[in-house]
């Protein structure tokens, strides 16, 4: 069985949070004084965990790459966060937000955790309002919510198409707060490149100074990484374009185990890929499709005419219409989660039946929701996302339908962690985007907003006193201690031979080639053949990039290319473990879509076989990766074919 | 289309700068400016020459990093909208196009196209954010916010923290910036109590890191991606007024 301790406390599923919370170790105020807590990271997870500690009285220590904490990916998120508020008393509870959760993550999640993220989903608003975030409000001054997808009720709240922005302003001023009081040093433009463990506990890091190109030694009594997910790998995706799994991967290597690498979110709403140039891929948020319509022409020929612009979507009649997602799901009809619209529009296209010039894309029309609540409410409804939409494509959505396509957003992967996030290195803990822990094989929308806050303000502030209550006698070390010295020296040798190749490609030729390589065989489709012949392709690309990057310009100088190779040459190793990990996999679920394994294009799980998290050890770079199982036991509900029809 | 570019090129924060040269072609229209600035780098990069450095992540208009000052406007041209936001098809094939940082006195340059604007986050360590601890928060639907003043505070909490303001500014002003965050809270109740200590520490903040003073030229406004409007500062002038006396 299972050699994991996932450290699940005992009692009913309901009472596990609150007897944990009542038996955990404390940590008295004179003594958090003299505990250090480095925080990587000031996304949601991040900014909440520093700051939350940095009030209970640890000395904390913040680092972002960014130039300010505010700017962390987590800004980027539009749509929302759920909470079980049940404000709409159209029968939310806690209860079924933990069941639509495990349900949604294609039950590859683990229930204590999901069921303690619902929980604390309801003191999260109460937080966030109380610092002054502008959730959007009924005409009476209440809190108003909108759905997302894999749910029947109603319980995500917004702040117009600006939801993880002003949420991330309100962790980050409580963030400020702290640094103010002088309870928080923070590090910006500082990237993290090693963690330092001593005698097998995480006892800080190694930061390279992005302006100056310095490394620089830090120490603490425990670690937190909250570096956010590892989409970019696939290079072109929704994330922001610093994103990356340095921070991660460093503690991977280092022994932290990697769990589930290969369970990755394509969206249905992106607006499609037009030209080779483009850096990015723009999400056009999930709430879209409360209103939206999602649709193909029924006939190939209509569908090609549109592609060569002989007809536009108004020349298409009503009857000639397929709104696919309707049509297959009625009972949740656009509503349905990610991964089951993303493979709808994939197998629609595949159909010949896409309808931009490239064939992936298709039409999400809001024509009915301006008829029926007229221009002005669709417009206020969705803020900023048209006129982007707009931008972007030079196209108006009120007057024609948009033009969308699934494309890369988030990783449920991610490093393994127990009930207490702490990850398999002692005193390394891991937050956010950045952990596996709530969203099995698939994250349902406004659940990562959720799942970072809940991380940050209200399960580290008790967990960590529970391991640091036993540090109390450590004093500081110096980081002239050995086992910094030694970090440092790995990181200059990695860094030196980097900038020492000095071949023929840009660090962006190696970057678009993975994701290449990583959207065709390890993308919406994947196959145990594609898988083999998929880590090769990866195996021999490691080889080149380290004998034939070029990287302009030197270490000791603010010098973005070079921090960028450092993440592609991460991305690189990940590529590899997570199709190690695909390949695994001889079932469907959720996200990971193995061809061979399906009914008619729904996933097939294989529930006797890997109802486990796949929590990887690292060996070396070109040794294969150990397995670890972590059994996954549901007492409280019972494992379903998931049906959103 | 084809661009002859000026770019502010400068090593580092002591050396001296100046405006280099770059033509460049095959720009497709649909591209937007950062990653017209992407092929010239890669050009430059296969060339054994030094990229432009500049600051950018979200590429979506948010999270505030990208800050190009394009042809003699903080952001470019395009009204309403940030550089990442910024397409070619704005600008004319054979244009001359100027690219140079965001300059004010308390944006140090750090290289290139890229500055410093930590005073921003020391300016919102002494009040932009409202006083409670993790875990003392009373039930969100407790204390109702009328709508419209939860919409007037949803638009200056809009703010993405950018400094086109500041850069768009004959004097260097922070004003537009600084009044976004003090109308927010102003207008919450959960901001209340603490309003006039924020507002007396937040602009005293201001002025110790050197921005200038406003002369209500109104550039900020005009320039600011984020439509933050003038009246913030209006609300900002009268409540660090009132905070003003009755601290005396
Ligand atoms: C376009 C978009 C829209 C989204 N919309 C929604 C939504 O509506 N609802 C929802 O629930 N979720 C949404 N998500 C997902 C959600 O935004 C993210 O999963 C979540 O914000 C991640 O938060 P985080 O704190 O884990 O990490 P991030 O916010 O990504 O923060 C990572 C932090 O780590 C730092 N960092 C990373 N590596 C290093 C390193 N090596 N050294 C130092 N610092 C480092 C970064 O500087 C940053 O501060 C969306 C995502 C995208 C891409
Ligand atoms: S007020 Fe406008 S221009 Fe100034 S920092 Fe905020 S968003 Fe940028
Ligand atoms: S890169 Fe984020 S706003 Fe432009």
């Amino acid at each position: 069985m299972s050699e994991l301790n996932s450290k699940i406390p005992e009692g009913p599923l309901a009472e596990k949070w609150d007897n944990y919370k009542e038996h955990a170790k404390l940590v008295n105020p004179a003594n958090k004084r003299k505990l250090e807590v480095i925080v990587v990271g000031t996304g949601l997870a991040g900014a909440a965990a520093a700051a939350s500690l940095a009030e209970l009285g640890y000395q904390v220590k913040a680092f972002c790459f960014q130039d300010s904490p505010r700017r962390a990916h987590s800004i980027a998120a539009q749509g929302g966060i759920n909470a079980a508020k049940n404000y709409k008393n159209d029968g939310d509870s806690v209860f079924r937000l933990f069941y639509d959760t495990i349900k949604g993550g294609d039950f590859r999640a683990r229930e204590a955790n999901v069921y303690r993220l619902a929980t604390e989903s309801r003191n999260i608003i109460d937080q966030c309002v109380a610092q002054g975030v502008p959730f959007a409000r009924e005409y009476g001054g209440l809190l108003d919510n909108r759905s997302f997808g894999g749910s029947q009720v109603s319980r995500t709240f917004y702040a117009r198409g600006q939801t993880g922005q002003q949420l991330l302003l309100g962790a980050y001023g409580a963030l400020e707060r702290q640094i103010g009081l002088g309870n928080v040093k923070m590090y910006s433009r500082h990237e993290m490149v090693e963690v330092v463990t001593i005698e097998g506990k995480a006892r800080g890091i190694i930061a390279r100074n992005l302006i100056t190109g310095q490394l620089e030694r830090y120490f603490g009594h425990a670690v937190i990484l909250a570096s956010g997910g590892y989409g970019n790998v696939f290079f072109l995706s929704t994330n922001a374009m610093g994103s990356n799994v340095t921070a991660a991967w460093k503690a991977h290597k280092k022994g932290a185990y990697f769990a589930n690498p290969c369970y990755t979110q394509i969206h249905p709403t992106c607006i499609p890929v037009t030209g080779d140039y483009q850096s990015k891929l723009t999400l056009m948020s999930e709430s879209l499709r409360n209103d939206g319509r999602v649709w193909v022409p029924k006939t190939k020929e209509d569908a090609k005419a549109i592609r060569e612009g002989k007809k536009t979507a108004v020349d298409i009649k009503e009857e000639d219409r397929d709104y696919y997602l309707e049509r297959k799901y009625p009972s949740f009809g656009n509503l349905c989660p990610r991964d089951i619209a993303s493979r709808a529009a994939k197998e629609a296209c595949d159909d010949g039946r896409g309808i931009v010039p490239s064939g992936l894309g298709v039409f999400l029309d809001f024509a009915d929701a301006i008829k029926r609540l007229g221009v002005d409410v669709v417009k206020a409804r969705y803020g900023e996302l048209f006129p982007m939409y707009q931008n972007i494509t030079n196209e108006d959505p009120l007057k024609t339908p948009m033009k969308i396509y699934p494309a890369v957003h988030y990783t449920m992967g991610g490093l393994w962690v127990d009930y207490e996030l702490m990850t398999s290195v002692q005193g390394l803990y891991c937050l956010g985007e950045a952990n596996f822990s709530d969203h099995g094989a698939n994250r349902l929308g406004a659940s990562a907003l959720m799942q970072g806050l809940a991380d940050g303000y209200f399960v580290i502030p008790y967990t960590i006193g529970n391991y640091l209550s036993s540090e109390i006698f450590v004093k500081s070390i110096p980081t002239d201690h050995p086992a910094f010295v030694e970090a440092e020296k790995e990181a200059k040798e990695r860094a030196e031979k980097l900038i020492g190749t000095k071949g023929k490609k840009t660090v962006d030729d190696f970057h678009k080639e993975l994701g290449k390589i990583m959207w065709e065989y390890c993308g919406m489709a994947r196959t145990a053949e594609g898988l083999t012949h998929a880590r090769k392709l990866i195996q021999n690309l490691r080889k080149e990039f380290w004998s034939n990057v070029n990287i302009p310009g030197s270490l000791d100088e603010f010098n973005p290319e070079f921090d960028k190779a450092g993440r592609v040459a991460d991305f690189i190793e990940l590529g590899e473990l997570m199709v190690i990990d695909a390949l695994n996999r001889n079932e469907s679920c959720g996200g990971h879509f193995r061809t061979e394994y399906q009914d008619a294009g729904e996933a097939k799980r294989d529930d006797e076989k890997y109802a486990y998290v796949a929590a990887w050890e690292h060996k070396a770079v070109d040794a294969d990766p150990v397995l670890h199982k972590e059994e996954l036991v549901y007492e409280n509900i019972k494992l379903q074919v998931r049906s959103y029809k | 289309m084809k661009f002859n570019l000026k770019v502010w090129r400068q090593k580092n924060a002591k050396a001296q700068g100046k405006l280099v040269d770059y033509t460049i072609d095959n720009i497709n229209a649909d591209m937007s400016f950062l990653e017209m600035v992407d092929v010239l780098n890669d050009n430059l990069t296969r060339k054994g020459e030094d990229p432009i450095a500049f600051d950018h992540d979200c590429r979506e208009g948010i999270c505030g990093m990208c800050s190009m000052y394009i042809s003699g406007r903080a952001h470019g041209p395009h009204h309403a909208a940030t550089t990442c936001q910024l397409y070619m098809r704005s600008f004319k094939d054979g244009e001359t196009i100027y690219v140079e940082p965001f300059r004010a006195g308390a944006f140090p340059i750090i290289k290139d196209l890229v500055t410093d604007r930590s005073a921003f986050d020391r300016i919102i360590a002494k009040g932009g954010f409202v006083s409670v601890n993790t875990g003392q928060a009373q039930d969100a639907n407790n204390l109702p916010v009328d709508k419209a003043d939860a919409e007037k505070a949803m638009d200056a909490a809009a703010c993405i923290g950018c400094g086109a303001c500041v850069a768009a500014c004959p004097n260097s002003a922070a004003m537009l910036f600084v009044s976004a965050k003090i109308s927010q809270l102003a207008l919450l109740p959960q901001g209340a109590p603490e309003k006039n200590n924020r507002a007396i520490n937040m602009v005293n903040q201001m002025d110790e890191e050197g921005f200038g003073n406003c002369t209500n030229i109104g550039a900020c406004e005009a320039e600011c991606p984020k439509e933050i409007k003038l009246t913030n500062i209006a609300r900002m002038n009268r409540e660090y007024l009132v905070a003003s006396l009755i601290n005396e």
